[in-house]
């Protein structure tokens, strides 16, 4: 537990967190290791946890018919894969799969949002973060839709 | 009115050019090709890191383009073109043995002695890793100048990515930090994938002592600057390398100029410091 | 140039001092009637002047008008200045398989040009061209061959223009310097002679050749008069006391919306002023391809392609686009020159089709300074 506490706190996403929300939180997470390869989650399946990633590197993909797996976004050390489970459907909307060997915290995602009601204080704490967090993907995404690799200018031609 | 010295007589824009021989050509992908090229017997040729060349095509006409090799480098010079219009796709479809015209070398450079003691961000979007090569030439032949060396390049794909056999070298080294992000590929890529602004975050180099240089799509470039001003690296210690459309690069036609910068002169290196209150300009 | 050295001529031996010019090899150009406007020609005597003229200017407007005397320089500018001479709006900057020498020797071919009737504002613009094409690091070979030679005849304004603002842009209305010979037209008590200074060695030698006597005070009064009577009655003022961090900081104006709505962007201004530099470079090949040549030739700063990048140009609107040139020439010139880029002589107001002032415009900015268009949605 002690370690799970440590390993919380030196996490950026919830690392500033007061001490006792940290201890609570520790109590509903575990350590968990995906090897390269493996998934994390699948789109369509129930979103019942939360990554905070420690090491390695996770995609976020899609599968398509014609064009296989494309990933839409990579988080690495210090980010955190997956909040589908913090609203409804609670339905992870893409794959999740370790592109290189994972080691995260994974938080049971149903304990923390009965926590959450009860004590709208740890409620309102991890919904900042996850808007912030949310708000960034946001800016990253429409930045590429703008392609500006595409047909805007670089550099000299 | 008096009379021209020898020195400026010299410096008569179109007179400079004279015509280069293609020494070899290099396919970098599908849109993107480096021309090495010789100047003609006798002729010595030096630049700095960020100086761009004009390079004229028989018939067609005449393009800046930035040179791409080390600057300490002995041999061809090299300049990396994306074929984007009538002049850049006949540059090239050049072989071997053809010639180009160039003249130059023109603009400022990459401010590498200024960053000595210091950490160095190198950030690169798309066709802007040509530019940045020559100035991270510099700083790899000169490690011991610098701190930490950090390099973000981002690109569309992982086929748009230039020079992937260097990548893959200074990736391999302890002492540079090499990322590479994309905005979407198939999932065999093991790289990053996400915008080039969202690395500064998690780059190692210390605000407070970090010279940041940057090429790219002028988003890209807005959007890493606010992100390193956020992580605490000053406007004054932030520089980019600016593009606009230029026929003479001599400061005369007024196509290149950005508010009082032409950017053939006062450029293409520019720091944050000078440029900034002209980029949040819109349609300046 | 001490005033001992000015000297007086009659009205009748101006064209010994035509001639004399001429005999050095100059192609006198000078000023003419023609299509209903006063342009900038080759000339051979003062015959060819437009004597009794004057124009009549106002935003979008020039009439020619008798005059009730037969002044030679009675008018104020025409739709031309001195820069298609020395800047053509069309040559050749380089051609394939011509060496150095060759092109040199191209760039400063032709006799060289004597331009009679320089008027200060002009002499102000010719020193600021000189500026941009001589002034840097690299130098235009063909502003610099006929720069070098031209032979200079300026003459003190006698009348001005309804749209002139000189004085306001510190360019006239009297000639102060860059000129061979200075001339003020005298025709108070009935006279006709011109007070002529002279401002070079070579001009000085010009005058020698001329009939003439020296100036008295009669006559510096009567040439102070005329110029003090000319700057007394500008057509237009424009305000210049800071006015390039008004500009600056004035940059999402409404004013600009405003003159945006009224601008056809037809680039007439750029045409006719004299300190407007911008050029493009166009590739030009023969049939069979084995020879090229660049061809230099006025741009405008209202093109939508001037500021044309890959992904599109930079300046889309026209509002963008008038902006850039009056901020440019206002605002920016002094930063990239160290003084303005305009000398006030009225052209753009007056070749303007819908007859925009830049004098208006930058008083209407100066007179809701910081305005950025208020209410909801304005830009911060």
């Amino acid at each position: 537990m002690e370690t799970l506490e440590h390993e919380l706190r030196s996490h950026p996403f919830v690392g500033d967190l007061q001490p006792a929300y940290l201890t609570l939180l520790a109590s509903l997470a575990r350590n968990v290791e995906f090897a390269a390869g493996a998934f994390l989650f699948r789109e369509g399946a129930r979103a019942d946890r939360c990554y905070l990633l420690r090491e390695g590197r996770v995609a976020l993909e899609i599968a398509t018919m014609a064009r296989g797996h494309i990933i839409v976004q990579t988080l690495g050390a210090g980010e955190v894969a997956g909040f589908s489970w913090l609203l409804e459907p609670h339905e992870w909307q893409f794959d999740g799969r370790a592109i290189e060997p994972v080691r995260a915290v994974a938080l049971d995602g149903d304990a923390v949002r009965a926590k959450c009601e009860e004590d709208p204080r740890l409620g309102f704490e991890l919904m900042r973060r996850f808007a912030h967090l949310a708000t960034g993907r946001l800016q990253s995404t429409r930045l590429r839709l703008l392609d500006v690799y595409g047909t805007a200018h670089a550099t000299p031609h | 009115m008096q009379p021209r010295t020898e020195a400026a007589r010299a410096q008569q824009p179109w007179l400079d050019r004279e015509p280069w021989r293609v020494t070899a050509t290099r396919r970098e992908s599908h849109d993107t090709v480096t021309l090495e090229l010789e100047p003609p017997a006798g002729r010595t040729f030096s630049f700095q890191p960020g100086q761009f060349n004009m390079l004229y095509a028989f018939g067609v006409g005449e393009v800046p383009i930035s040179v791409s090799g080390d600057p300490e480098a002995p041999g061809p010079v090299r300049h990396t073109i994306r074929d984007m219009g009538a002049v850049t796709h006949a540059l090239c479809a050049r072989q071997a043995g053809q010639e180009v015209g160039v003249r130059g070398p023109y603009g400022t450079h990459w401010p590498v002695a200024e960053a000595e003691g210091g950490d160095v961000v190198v950030v690169a979007g798309g066709v802007g890793m040509p530019p940045m090569r020559s100035a991270f030439y510099h700083l790899i032949a000169h490690r011991d100048r610098y701190r930490r060396i950090v390099l973000l390049y981002g690109a569309r794909t992982p086929a748009d990515l230039l020079y992937p056999d260097e990548l893959s070298s200074w990736r391999g080294r302890f002492d540079l930090d090499v990322q590479v992000t994309v905005d979407t590929a198939a999932g065999d890529w093991r790289g990053g994938v996400g915008v080039v602004p969202d690395l500064i975050g998690s780059a190692p180099f210390d605000p407070a002592a970090t010279t940041a240089f940057m090429v790219g799509p002028e988003v890209m470039m807005r959007f890493t600057i606010r992100a390193l001003m956020r992580a605490g690296v000053p406007d004054e210690r932030i520089f980019l390398s600016a593009e606009r459309n230029m026929h003479c690069a001599a400061a005369m036609c007024g196509h290149c100029q950005i508010g009082p910068f032409f950017v053939c002169r006062d450029g293409p290196v520019f720091s944050c410091r000078a440029l900034g209150p002209w980029l949040r300009r819109r349609e300046a | 140039m001490h005033h001992g050295s000015q000297r007086v001529i009659a009205r009748a031996d101006l064209d010994h001092l035509l001639a004399a010019i001429a005999r050095r090899g100059f192609r006198l150009i000078g000023p003419t009637v023609r299509d209903g406007a006063i342009v900038y020609d080759d000339i051979w005597t003062s015959a060819d002047l437009p004597a009794g003229w004057t124009d009549e200017q106002d935003g979008g407007h020039y009439r020619l008008r008798r005059r009730d005397d037969e002044a030679l320089f009675g008018y104020a500018v025409g739709p031309q200045s001195w820069k298609r001479y020395l800047f053509p709006p069309t040559s050749v900057v380089w051609r394939s398989g011509q060496d150095r020498a060759a092109a040199e020797a191209e760039a400063q071919a032709g006799p060289p040009m004597a331009f009679i009737g320089v008027r200060s504002c002009e002499l102000r613009a010719i020193a600021i061209q000189d500026r941009v094409f001589l002034g840097g690091q690299h130098v235009d070979p063909v502003y610099a061959g006929r720069r070098e030679s031209a032979f200079l005849v300026a003459v003190n304004c006698g009348t001005a223009g309804g749209t002139c603002f000189c004085v306001s842009m510190d360019a006239g209305p009297k000639a102060e310097s860059g000129f061979d010979l200075a001339l003020t037209e005298l025709m108070d008590g009935g006279r006709h002679e011109f007070l002529v200074e002279p401002g070079t060695g070579r001009g000085a030698d010009v005058l020698n050749e001329v009939t003439s006597r020296p100036a008295g005070r009669p006559d510096t009064q009567a040439a102070d008069l005329v110029t003090e009577r000319t700057a007394a009655s500008m057509g237009r003022q424009l305000d210049t006391g800071g006015i390039k961090d008004l500009l600056y900081d004035n940059f999402e104006h409404p004013r600009w919306d405003d003159v945006a709505s009224r601008c056809l962007t037809c680039g007439n201004c750029t045409m006719v002023c004299p300190t407007c530099f911008c050029f493009s470079i166009t590739e030009v090949t023969d049939l069979a391809g084995t020879e090229a040549e660049q061809q230099r030739s006025w741009d405008s700063c209202f093109t939508v392609d001037h500021s044309n990048l890959h992904g599109g140009p930079v300046r889309v609107s026209g509002r963008s686009r008038y902006r850039q040139w009056m901020t440019h020439k206002l605002a920016t010139w002094i930063d990239q020159f160290g003084t303005s880029g305009c000398v006030g002589c009225g052209r753009c107001i007056t070749w303007c089709p819908v007859g925009i002032d830049i004098t208006e415009e930058a008083a209407a900015i100066r007179a809701s300074d910081g305005d950025t268009g208020g209410g909801i949605g304005g830009n911060p």
